[in-house]
């Protein structure tokens, strides 16, 4: 069970703080009008297709002692990241940032441009618009952005594998845990804990689906 | 007072490229000047209206030109000038009207209102919403309103923050006549008041018509005329023009005699066999002039009428017919082919159908000469 909720807040964390970074990267890529912007759209979407080991190798090799983040980190809180609950939510942030800014491109994109006209004229600046307009009317792809974000860090291995080990309490989410019980011919448990799982990833991806076919939105589209 | 005067004058100098992919670039250049009231801007659909009200409305950037509402400089490409469009005061109503659909019509009326105190800002919504007559809808969202209303809520929604100049694109596409003309009347009672210049963009014969006021007509980017509409349009220069003004008939003719004592002279239509009678224009016998004829000027019967003032009748047959909306559109070959609109009831009622044989009664001063 420490397992789980190690993942829950793992993925929490992860899901927030993708939210709050996630929402000026999403914003620039829906309206900058910028010609190198497939550079960083083909960054964004990179873990999608990475496998997770080659990411985490990275994440590992940036945060190591010797590596920059590693270095920054031990400067600033005397303390190194490799094998430790921050960096796994960092390594996290970086694997499920597409998960996170997609959602969000697609729907800022989807708001007329005319209401933005309409709310420039009407004297509002740019960010009055996005918090009146673009944010409301976008609230379907913020959910999904969150809903997926949290679903998939919930779910990771390779990653925390490689970046975090396998420390009870501090490290050892379910995939993990899982994968541990297996090895160690648990089945019983592991089928627990994968049920779980199980459960909660259905339950997410009903939120989503719903959300985006507009069954319970606060408002109909027109 | 100068100042007073100049302060209800827009004039905007535009120039502005817009390229497209291969030939499709097009050029913006006018100059227009609208004092208080209502100014038309009249012309067929890419003649530049909407990029016009956009530049004016800071939404587009000319490449270089100089804009002045209510005395102040907006924008000045010599002085780089370029007021943004929030701080422009200029109140735009879209065609599409882009109400925000997840606020209220009030919501929505009071959203270019978030500076003022709450007590002066429910105070001023409330006005605007009673002089457009829409105080009843205040609690619903757009998606629960009906057309015409949609309409009057989105005038008032860029009118309450008081701009220097408003800008409309078309915004009563889609209404009936009766319905415009309320609403027409209620924006001019409004205004009476405070005296703005309006644009109002429109490419729709009626609607001119029904304002009756001062028209610059755009072509391709250019201003081609400007006056009142009886002599922007009832003399068409343009036949893209004409045609946008609702002369779906542009027939090429040949001068056969002048009347000057009747003010009339004969044309022949095309290579047809098929002659008209058409108000005297600067022509010679031999000549080639353009005809234009409204499709709703035309009358259809289906016999042989007599007894008629009307010159011209023509006889032929209905090629297609096709309906669009309450309006059907039949094609009739008297020699040449004329586009002639009709009502369902009166199809019904002749029982029409494509290959009867039909008359075509016009008006000699339906027929516009077009140089």
């Amino acid at each position: 069970m420490e397992a789980l909720w190690l993942s829950m807040k793992l993925a929490a964390c992860v899901a927030a703080i993708l939210l709050v970074i996630g929402m000026p990267v999403a914003y620039w890529l829906a309206y900058a009008n910028w010609r190198g912007k497939f550079l960083l759209e083909s960054l964004v979407a990179l873990p999608l297709v990475l496998p997770p080991t080659v990411l985490g190798f990275y994440a590992l090799v940036a945060m190591g002692p010797r590596g920059p983040l590693g270095k920054l980190w031990i400067a600033l809180f005397g303390h190194g990241l490799a094998f430790t609950f921050s960096g796994l939510i960092l390594a996290s942030l970086l694997y499920s940032f597409p998960f996170a800014v997609q959602p969000l491109v697609a729907s800022f994109e989807g708001v007329d441009r005319r209401l933005l006209d309409a709310s420039a004229v009407l004297g509002a600046g740019s960010s009055r618009t996005f918090c009146r307009v673009i944010l409301p009317l976008s609230l379907p792809g913020v959910v999904t952005a969150a809903v997926l974000s949290f679903a998939h860090t919930l779910g990771e291995f390779g990653v925390v594998l490689m970046v975090g080990g396998n420390l009870a309490g501090v490290t050892r989410t379910v995939s993990i845990d899982i994968y541990d019980r297996v090895q160690s011919l648990e089945y019983g448990e592991a089928n627990r804990m994968a049920l779980v799982l199980l459960a909660i990833s259905f339950s997410v991806l009903c939120v989503v689906y719903a959300v985006n076919r507009r069954v319970w939105t606060p408002w109909p589209a027109k | 007072m100068a100042g007073e005067v100049n302060a209800t004058i827009l004039t905007a100098r535009i120039r502005k490229e817009r390229r497209g992919a291969g030939a499709s670039s097009f050029i913006l250049d006018v100059s227009i000047e609208a004092s208080s009231g209502i100014t038309i801007l009249f012309g067929p659909s890419g003649a530049g209206k909407s990029t016009l009200l956009d530049s004016v409305a800071g939404l587009a950037r000319p490449d270089e030109g100089r804009i002045v509402a209510g005395g102040e400089v907006l924008f000045d490409s010599a002085r780089g000038i370029d007021v943004p469009a929030p701080k422009r005061r200029t109140a735009y109503v879209f065609q599409t009207l882009a109400l925000f659909p997840h606020l209220s019509a009030e919501e929505n009326v009071s959203y270019g209102l978030m500076d003022l105190q709450e007590e002066e800002r429910r105070k001023r919504v409330e006005a605007i919403l009673k002089a457009f007559r829409v105080e009843k809808l205040r609690r619903q969202r757009p998606a629960e309103i009906s057309g015409g209303e949609k309409q009057r809520i989105a005038l008032a929604r860029s009118l309450v923050t008081e701009p220097r100049v408003l800008l409309l694109d078309e915004p009563l596409t889609g209404l009936d006549a009766e319905l415009k003309a309320a609403i027409v009347d209620d924006l001019r009672a409004w205004n009476a008041a405070k005296g703005i210049p309006i644009l109002y963009v429109t490419h729709s014969r009626e609607e001119v018509d029904a304002l009756g006021v001062r028209v610059i007509a755009l072509d391709n980017g250019r201003v081609v005329s400007v006056g009142a509409p009886m002599d922007v349009l009832d003399a068409p220069r343009r036949k893209k023009l004409a045609q946008a003004a609702g002369f779906e008939n542009m027939l090429s003719a040949t001068v056969l005699d002048l009347r000057e004592a009747d003010g009339v002279m004969r044309v022949r239509l095309g290579e047809s066999a098929c002659q008209i009678e058409v108000p005297l224009g600067y022509a010679a016998a031999g000549n080639r002039v353009q005809v234009a004829v409204r499709a709703g000027d035309i009358l259809l019967a289906t016999e042989r009428p007599h007894g008629l003032s009307a010159r011209n009748v023509m006889d032929g047959r209905i090629i297609s017919l096709e309906q669009r909306g309450t309006m059907v559109i039949a094609r009739v070959d008297c020699g040449v082919i004329f586009v002639v609109h009709v009502t369902p009831g009166a199809v019904r009622a002749l029982e029409l159908t494509a290959g009867h044989r039909v008359w075509l009664v016009l008006k000699t001063h339906s027929c516009h000469l077009v140089e």
